[in-house]
């Protein structure tokens, strides 16, 4: 009789965690987040859009929102389900991994700090999206 | 029956030698080689940088975690569906590097694929594309190889599958897919062009990664560049031509951003093997890049395979 109850409730929790949003499509998410802030940065670096301090601070804001969740959303098992393209690395050089997401939030926090105008903008912004190929160098396989 | 018997021993012998021959580095050499080099210039080292950056050598023969790029004891291994590759030593250590080699084996390594003992190199090293390079800017290859720091170290021998392990087949397979002639400009296309082909073509070897093959591991020829299956297991590599699977949505500037700082036009940054590659041509000029980016832009459509959906 217990086991029926333990049973049933495995069950509804099971249902429960595949109605959440998958880990593999939140971590897609944010990386689409990602590519859409980096659009306006990228554009101002290159001239075709007028320098605006707000527009920045705003990609920054999302770079450090996303940053912050993403390195929660590989637990054991997501490696593989839905279509990812996450390499084994991130499980096999969880330290490593972790170490690239600290590194960009290091940079973040300091972009955030320095960038005042369009020079200092030009100066720190480079730098800073070095760290998604960086990143996806080691823990993304090819698509 | 004691008839058949020998004849078919002649034939077996007839046919290994036959294949003995056929395949030997020699044979190659002499149908298809090019091997009389007279120099038209001086040596030039900014070029042969310029020919390292836009040949990748790094990625390959780089040891791994060199953050410089250009200790050239041998990178990590390649694993292929043909078996593993072990990218050996050519930095110019006389030991286990080129150190020893002369200008001229260099040559006939990248444009043969032959070594100084006159042994096969398997096409995972792209002498199929490496083929096309003039041999002054070959030479410019080598001298700057050699101002690189000697580094020790020989590379495992490669780990492959039968029939792959039988190092001659790949004489075969030369004679059957290798073209020895050096690229040659089309007159008919702007100088931008021409740089463009020659960098995408020969040193870049783009079409090794991006375009199908058959069976025996050969480019299909009217399929080059419609994207290929990754040659180290999952994925795929895209298709480059002006299809709407390809880069017909792609402006010049979107595939010159692409080659200086790996973003796509969406703004998403390319990952594995290609975020390597990306290394090597953000080190080239930006007349390179835009020319490659010419180049690129002018190939006709070709269906690919499908990329799977995101």
């Amino acid at each position: 009789m217990i086991h029926r109850y333990v049973l049933a409730g495995s069950a509804l929790l099971l249902a429960t965690a595949a109605l959440a949003a998958s880990p593999i499509a939140e971590r897609q998410a944010i990386m689409k987040s990602f590519g859409g802030a980096t659009k306006p940065l990228a554009a101002m670096m290159k001239g075709e859009k007028p320098f605006s301090l707000d527009e920045v601070k705003k990609s920054l804001a999302v770079y450090a929102e996303g940053n912050a969740k993403f390195v929660t959303l590989f637990p054991a098992g997501s490696d593989k389900g839905e279509k990812t393209e996450a390499s084994p690395k991130i499980w096999n050089d969880a330290a490593g991994f972790k170490a690239a997401n600290e590194k960009f939030k290091t940079e973040i926090a300091a972009a955030e700090a320095s960038i005042k105008d369009e020079a200092s903008f030009k100066a720190t912004i480079p730098a800073l999206l070095k760290n998604c190929g960086a990143c996806h160098e080691s823990y993304r396989l090819k698509d | 029956m004691r008839r058949l018997i020998s004849s078919l021993f002649i034939a077996a012998v007839l046919g290994t030698a036959a294949f003995f021959i056929s395949t030997h580095p020699k044979a190659y050499s002499a149908l298809r080689g090019d091997n009389a080099f007279e120099p038209t210039r001086a040596r030039d080292l900014e070029n042969g940088k310029t020919l390292f950056n836009a040949g990748g050598c790094a990625s390959c023969h780089a040891k791994p975690d060199d953050e410089s790029r250009t200790t050239l004891s041998g990178g990590k291994p390649l694993v292929t569906p043909f078996g593993i590759f072990n990218p050996p030593n050519i930095s110019p250590d006389p030991k286990d590097g080129i150190g020893q080699w002369t200008e001229a084996q260099f040559i006939r390594a990248m444009r043969e694929g032959v070594s100084p003992e006159g042994k096969h190199y398997y096409p995972a090293f792209p002498y199929t594309s490496y083929r096309g390079l003039s041999p002054d800017d070959v030479a410019d290859l080598f001298a700057y190889l050699k101002t690189l720091p000697a580094a020790e170290g020989k590379a495992l021998i490669h780990d492959l599958a039968f029939p792959y392990s039988i190092r001659q087949g790949v004489g075969l397979w030369k004679l059957l897919y290798l073209n020895g002639t050096v690229m040659s400009a089309d007159a008919t296309q702007s100088l931008e062009w021409n740089r463009g082909r020659y960098l995408v073509e020969t040193a870049g070897h783009c079409a090794e990664c991006h375009s199908p093959r058959n069976a025996l591991g050969a480019i299909i020829s009217d399929k080059r560049f419609s994207g290929g299956p990754n040659p180290e297991g999952k994925g795929r590599a895209p298709n480059l031509t002006q299809d709407k699977t390809g880069l017909a949505a792609w402006s010049e500037d979107d595939i010159v951003t692409l080659l200086k700082d790996g973003f796509t036009p969406d703004y998403d940054s390319v990952g594995g093997s290609m975020a390597e590659v990306v290394h090597n041509t953000a080190a080239l000029s930006d007349q390179d890049r835009q020319a490659m980016a010419i180049y690129l832009k002018s190939l006709a459509p070709i269906e690919g395979e499908a990329r799977a959906p995101k």
